[in-house]
Formats: C-alpha cells, structure tokens, sequence
C-alpha cells in the first residue's frame, strides 16, 4: 500500500492503494467515481477512458503510480451541468442505447474535437476506433460529434 | 374505443390502495430512477404522492410517476412502456418522471422480462389498461366530489373538466381521492387515431444521467458493508475444480474468504444454464486486489467430459448433414422428382462458428443472502426465473425473495441465464455477507451461453422457364439446427423440403439476439440471391414473385408470415433506396427478413474506400405495427443492422481442447468505428397493427444484404461467417 494525491476533477484526493492498481479501480472502488466503466481490462473497449491532461487514456491499464500531478478528468467532472458540447450532442441525437460504452465515447470524442475541432469523417474513425460499442450506435457517435464540433 | 378486461381484481386494489394510505411509494433508495423530479422545470415537485396502481403514481401537483415494469438493456423500454401509460391516462409527457420497478407480479399485469423482442408486444394491452384505469379513477374521483356522473367530465393532458361547465381540476388535485376508488374491472382505451403521444419521438428518459457516468448499471451498484466477489471457473468446457489452495488464498491482501461454490440445479426450468457449475469463489475488498488473487489461484481441475475442439465441430455437423435424422420436417409436393427433372440446381453450403454474447458490462451482480431471505439486485433479462432458480437453490420460499433490476450494460440473450445471478446468492450465503460478484472480461467470455454454431445446406431447381420448382434446406448446429421449417420461402414453392437436425457438443448454448434467425436469414437471403441470378430476375422482383403466390396460391396448408407484409417492407425500400438505379462503383445488395413478429427489408451500397470494402450506406423498411418512438425504434433497427454487419464480417469463438480460444477483445474481434456504416436511413410502415418487437428484427437482415453487396463488389460469394475471411469453417 501507498498514499497517492491525485487531481481528479479539480480537487486534490488522497488514497492509500497498492501502487499497482489501475487507475480505474481507484476511480470506481475508492472515490466512488464509477463513471468509467469496466469493459476488459486490457485497453481493448474504451468504456474506461478518462484524460489524462487533455489526452484520452485507457484507466483500466495505467497504473496509478503513473499519474503523478496529471490532471485527471473523468466524466463526472467533463462539466459541471452536464452541459459540455459533446454531453449534449449526445443528447441532442439521443445516442445512447444500454449507455455502458458511452461515457468512454463521449472522453474520447471530447479530447478529439479539443485536438481537432472539425475531424473528418476518417479523423472521427481513427480517433474513434478504440471505443467499442457492443449495440452499435456507431452511426449515431458520429452524428453527434460532427453536431458537437458544429455547435462550438 | 375498445372496452377490455383491467385484471386487475379485488386483492390487487386492496394492497396498493393500502400501500397508497400513507402517501408513500413502494420503493428502494439507491438512485436508479431516472428523469428525476428536479430535472422536470414544467411542474412542481410535489410534497405527497398517491399511488394509483402499480404503474401510477401522482404528486400532489400534478407530477407523474410511471415504473417500467421491465428489464432495460438498451431497447429503450425505459421511455417507451411508460409512454404507453401515460397515453391512456392523458397525461403531457414533461409532467412524468420514470422509475425502475422492482419484481412484482401484484403490480405490474405484464410479463417482466426482456428477451423475444416482447416487452412492447406482451406489454402493450397491460399498459394501456394501467393508464386507462388510472384516467378512469381519477374522473370517478372528481364526478364523486361534484357530485356529477363521470359521463359529465372529460379527461385530457392531466385536466378534467366538466364538458357542458365551468369547472375544471388537475389530476395532481384530486389524486388524493382517486385512492379510494376501486380500480375498475373494465376500461375504454383510445381509438389510435386519437393518440397525442404514441407514434411521436421522445428522448430516452436516462439519457442525462448516461452522458454524465452516474450510477445506472449492476457494477455500479452500491451497498452499505457490501463486499466484492471475484471467481475462477475450470479453464476447459469438460473440466471441474476438485480442490484450490484456499488458506494461501485466503491470506492475500484485500482477500475476507475463498471457498468453492456448487450452482447446479436440477431443474428444466428456462435459464438453468452453466456449464460448469462448481468454481472457486473469492470475497474482497476491492476489485484490483481480487484479480490478484484469481491470479494466485491454483486448482485442481478434473476432466469431466469431452474436451472438444473446433475441427471435431465441424467435422461432427458435416458428418450429420450427411447422415443424421431430422427432427422438425415439412414436406410439400415431391422434391426429390422435382429436384430430377429441373433444369438447373444450386447447391451451397453456409456455416457460423460460435459467437459469445459479449455485452460490455460483463456479467455481475449483487445478492444478500440471510436466514430470513434474500435480495437480488442487478442486471437480469429474467428476473422472475432468476427468482425462481435461486428459490430452489437456497430452498427457500419465493415470497422472501426480493428482486431488482438494474439498468444493463447490454444484454443480447446473455442475461436470460441466471449462473451469475445464483453465484452471486451462493457467495453471500456462504460469506455470511452481501456481496456483488463480478466477472472479468475473460471469466465472462470463456463461459458463455454462446451463440451455436451452424451449418445449412440449401438446395434449389429451377426449371427450364426458371421458376423455382423445388427448394429445399438442411440445418444442423452445436447443439440445434438453426432452421424454421414453416418460414418463407415455405408456402411459395410446389416442392418443399425443411429439415433440423441435432448435433451434440458440451459448449454450453442459448439465445443469441435474434436466435437461429440470425444465421437463416443471412444464408438463406444470399442464397436466394444467388438463385435470383441464375434464374436471370431481379432479386427484389424474384422475391416478390414468391410472395404474389404465397398471397394467392399458398403451398400447403400454413406458413408463418403475412406474404402482404413481408412484401411490403421489399416495396418501400425498394421505393427509398430507388433500387434499379446502377452508380458506377457502388455494389447494392437487398435482403429481408421476418422473425419476432416484425418483417425488415434492408438494402446496403457498399463502396471501394482506400482498398476496403466499406457499406456507405443503408436504407431500412420496417413493418412492427403501430411505432411507439419513432427515433428511438430507429436507433434500434441501426443498431441491429450494425451489430448484424459486425457478427457476419468478424466475430468467432473457436476451441481447443475445450478451451475457448478468443477470452478478450484482443483476439474476440467486434465491429468498430470506421467498419460501420456511413449511414443508416430507417423508414417505418405507417400501421394500425398492435405494435410488435424491433430489438431482435433489424440484425438478422444485415448478414444477407452485405453478403450480396460483397458478391457485387468482388464477384465472388461468401458462404462462411466471418465473411471477413471466408475461410473454411471453424478450423480453429
């Protein structure tokens, strides 16, 4: 065990973890975050992407001995109503179907249009094309994010 | 208006009237209802509510609550079974929040399960009953303190008023006496003509809560003193653990306990599946500590039965479409003369390996087993059977069994199976705590009711005119054969042949979104294609052609589709798409399928992109009777002709001595981002016809339209899934 301070969502948390755990269970299991999900462990899925600085990155495989002072934003803290571009894109074209995949998708369409504020459809793929999404509303994702970088 | 029976009797009216006394709801705390009350601006939060029935319940200021009695895995029953409530009980949809209701069978008359595409179907004369009967209390209750017959008031948008005065009163007023009327035993409902809500498009009500991350799922679920649970199942189907060493186990960091868990139950009942009931189960504090310690697990593992592999399946399903005994048959005509004196006979194979469920939140779930009863709370398309399994289990009585739905990660018939469910009570007991098990990916993948696999043989003759003078098909699969003797093209051809045969394997089967329609219409829509251009006829005309006889000349004496209907979906995408038309360097395949009561046409162009092939775009006709919300069904086909896209082109499950070779998303390929379709155009039928399924009708399409596109694009067929490789079948 080790006392990590972490800067989640702007505030400074404390937890006393084994270095190794993953970001993502110090998330869900200890700060009660559970808004990045548990899909498969290895940074296959997506469903547990957080930024890291303002990068998309895997919770599920980055040790928490590896944040250090990184600014960590999970989807809890993408806005404080909900309201970010993306959030209400999503909502706007009524994305969601069993929603599990989703908070990592809206991350990782959020880190993309904040490198790249109007992708093309191949820029969307690429960037898009490690968040499964088992119901398929892949059609839908892109909808959105191109109504997110419109809207903004 | 049409007047039915409410079901709803003297018993039932007596305890939720008795619940309503106090002003309370029946009700659980952890935060799973939905739209929540404070995010409804267009109406006051109300200080008391009154339950009206056990779908119903009314704020003092007009706020309406509606529980969705059923399972939510991403159909969207969460929006759409309350819409139906509140059509009939006239209410404007911004003055309703949504709530998750529990188990209970007092309180909702409609079946509480998720699976067949029936939730709306089997729901919607319930439902509308529920709301006809809440309208009909409340202008009881406001005729009583007029002092006028109910004959006199008229009920709209949570209003009623006095047709021939002045007076008018909110539903939120007059709830409190609705209470104490009986609930009718008959109700008028609306002529659909009529309805405001029904047929218009409104957002998924959980829509803010899934774009923020809050709590909705069963791993998200929470319980005070609540532990974790983790589990190691035999590495090999035909493999059982015999002993572990526990106290090293026991020892680990984060580890409370560790014992070995015995879930098998002798029952027929549906969902009593699990091939391996005994694992090692370990109870924690933590996720991450757990996973080290299913790490630090060594067992010993008994072989129990065969180990099978992927080559002994194909070779078995070969051996009996060659030589095994049909068990469902239909026989019209005398095929084997017919098949003699044709012209021209096509003869093709098709085969499907094993596919895993793979929803994305894996299997999990949270159980509190005591001496006085248990609480089972979490992601299950069957909780009644969960229920009733877990009841024999324990042997406890089902009256002390609570159950509860969480919103789900998925569910694509996975969550029809109770294994994860009763570990999860086996685990508590034992422990002597509540607990939430979970699964990894790769627990969850490598012991999966899977998807079987597949192989059909399909036959047609033509004669020397090239009319379809015979036809016939042969199915077999691990372990059932993936044919519907009685379905199109049954009841259009003079001679017909249908036959099913069994096959064995210990990989442990079920219900796959769309089961057995999702292999058969790919196969048998490419296949009919092919025989479309051999008998040189446009293949949407060739079908059409089929129809006109099943509509006027049927062959035999039944078939199980509507030749009006399924004809029609084939007519409007081939309207939408203007089909005929030929773009240079765009390949266009059409398929159709009726299955789950609802008939989909599909029409896919596919493109030459960079190299790959990709599907540009895609229109869909639809037939499901009367659409509840029409964006939100539309997603629903989108997602099935995406999903039924991914399971053609990539996915397989293949085995090795018993060991599933594919347990994570590196080697277990889905369909993602760039592999979808540009495009996804949904154009429904306009119906009057009582509403029927579209979580399973959209996806099995998909396979045959893309295999057809393909055929355009490369001229050459595909008759193995994953068509992304067409390789032989399941040589591992």
């Amino acid at each position: 065990m080790a006392k990590f301070n972490l800067n989640i969502n702007g505030t400074q948390r404390e937890v006393d973890v084994d270095p190794s755990t993953p970001l993502l269970w110090v998330l869900r299991d200890h700060l009660n975050l559970v808004g990045a999900k548990y899909g498969c462990g290895i940074a296959q899925c997506g469903s547990c992407m957080v930024h890291l600085g303002d990068t998309a990155t895997y919770s599920c495989m980055l040790p928490v001995s590896s944040v250090g002072n990184q600014k960590v934003t999970t989807i809890e803290g993408l806005s404080e109503n909900g309201d970010h571009p993306v959030q209400q894109a999503w909502l706007e074209v009524d994305v969601p179907q069993c929603g599990y995949c989703q908070s990592g998708q809206i991350m990782a369409a959020a880190a993309l249009l904040k490198q790249n504020p109007n992708p093309s459809d191949a820029e969307i793929e690429m960037a898009m094309n490690g968040n499964l999404c088992r119901c398929g509303t892949y059609v839908r994702i892109k909808e959105a994010i191109k109504k997110a970088a419109a809207n903004s | 208006m049409t007047r039915i029976k409410t079901q709803y009797n003297r018993r039932s009216f007596l305890k939720v009237s008795a619940a309503a006394g106090g002003g309370m709801l029946i009700g659980f705390n952890w935060m799973m209802s939905c739209t929540r009350a404070e995010e409804k601006p267009a109406i006051a939060i109300p200080n008391e509510w009154f339950e009206i029935n056990g779908y119903i319940k009314i704020g003092d200021t007009g706020m309406v609550t509606i529980y969705n009695p059923n399972p939510e895995i991403g159909q969207n029953v969460m929006t759409s079974m309350p819409m139906i409530v509140a059509e009939e009980l006239d209410v404007p949809w911004d003055h309703v929040v949504v709530e998750q209701g529990m188990l209970d069978s007092d309180a909702f008359k409609n079946p509480q399960f998720a699976g067949g595409s029936l939730s709306i179907m089997l729901g919607w004369e319930p439902l509308r009953m529920a709301g006809a009967a809440g309208r009909r209390m409340l202008l009881e209750a406001a005729a009583k303190e007029w002092g006028v017959a109910v004959s006199d008031l008229s009920a709209s948008q949570g209003i009623i008023k006095e047709v021939n005065g002045e007076r008018s009163i909110g539903y939120g007023e007059i709830a409190s006496k609705a209470v104490g009327i009986e609930i009718p035993e008959e109700v008028e409902l609306k002529d659909p003509t009529t309805f405001t809500l029904i047929g218009t498009t409104q957002k998924n009500v959980v829509g803010k809560d899934i774009v923020t991350g809050k709590p909705l799922f069963g791993l998200d679920y929470q319980r005070e003193g609540m532990k974790l649970a983790m589990i190691v199942q035999p590495p090999a189907f035909g493999m059982t653990p015999t002993g572990f060493n526990q106290e090293e186990i026991k020892g680990m960091n984060g580890v409370t306990d560790a014992f070995m868990i015995d879930t098998g139950i002798d029952s027929e009942l549906f969902g009593n599946v699990s091939a391996f009931p005994k694992c090692i189960a370990i109870v924690g504090d933590t996720t991450w500590e757990l996973m080290q310690a299913k790490k630090a697990v060594r067992a010993q593992w008994e072989t129990v039965g065969a180990l099978e592999d992927s080559r002994m399946h194909t070779e078995r399903m070969e051996e009996v479409l060659r030589s095994g005994t049909p068990r469902d048959v239909r026989r019209d005509g005398d095929p084997e003369a017919a098949f003699a004196r044709a012209a021209k006979v096509i003869e093709r194979t098709y085969t499907s390996p094993f596919q895993a469920h793979n929803t994305m939140e894996p299997m999990n779930f949270f159980a509190h087993v005591t001496a006085d009863g248990a609480e089972l709370f979490g992601p299950t398309q069957t909780p009644n059977a969960l229920r009733d399994l877990a009841a024999l289990l324990l042997d406890m009585d089902k009256e002390k069994f609570s159950v509860g739905m969480t919103r789900m990660g998925g569910g694509f018939g996975r969550r029809l199976y109770t294994h994860f469910g009763l570990r999860a009570a086996a685990i508590s007991k034992q422990a002597g705590v509540p607990v939430k098990l979970i699964y990894t990916r790769e627990d969850d993948m490598a012991n999966g009711v899977y998807r079987p696999a597949y192989a059909s043989t399909y036959k047609a003759g033509l004669d020397e005119n090239n009319n379809l003078i015979a036809f016939s098909v042969r199915g077999t699969g691990l372990p059932e054969g993936a044919i519907f003797p009685s379905r199109f093209p049954a009841g259009t051809v003079d001679n017909y042949l249908a036959e099913n045969i069994m096959s064995e394997t210990n990989i442990s089967t079920g219900a796959w979104r769309a089961p057995r329609s999702h292999f058969t219409a790919g196969a048998e829509q490419s296949f009919l294609d092919e025989v479309a251009e051999a008998a040189g006829k446009d293949p949407i005309e060739f079908r059409l052609e089929l129809f006109e006889r099943a509509k006027n000349n049927p062959v035999g004496e039944e078939h199980d589709y509507d030749a009006e209907r399924y004809a029609g979906v084939l007519k409007l995408v081939k309207e939408k798409a203007g089909w005929g038309t030929n773009t240079p360097g765009v390949f266009r395949g059409v398929a159709a399928y009726f299955c789950h009561n609802s008939y989909v046409a599909e029409v896919f162009d596919m493109v030459q992109e960079d190299g790959e092939l990709k599907v540009q775009k895609v229109w869909c006709a639809v037939d499901c009777g009367i659409v509840i919300n029409p964006d939100a069904a539309a997603n629903m086909i989108q997602g099935g002709v995406v999903d039924g896209i991914g399971h053609a082109m990539y996915s397989q499950l293949t085995f090795e001595n018993g060991v599933p070779q594919q347990q994570n998303f590196d080697r277990y390929q889905l369909i993602r981002h760039s592999q979808a379709p540009k495009e996804i155009e949904v154009f429904f039928v306009d119906s009057d016809v009582s509403p029927t399924g579209l979580g399973e009708p959209g996806l099995p399409p998909a396979a045959g339209a893309m295999a057809s596109a393909m055929y355009k694009a490369t001229g050459r067929r595909v008759y193995n899934i994953p068509f992304a490789t067409d390789k032989p079948p399941l040589v591992g």
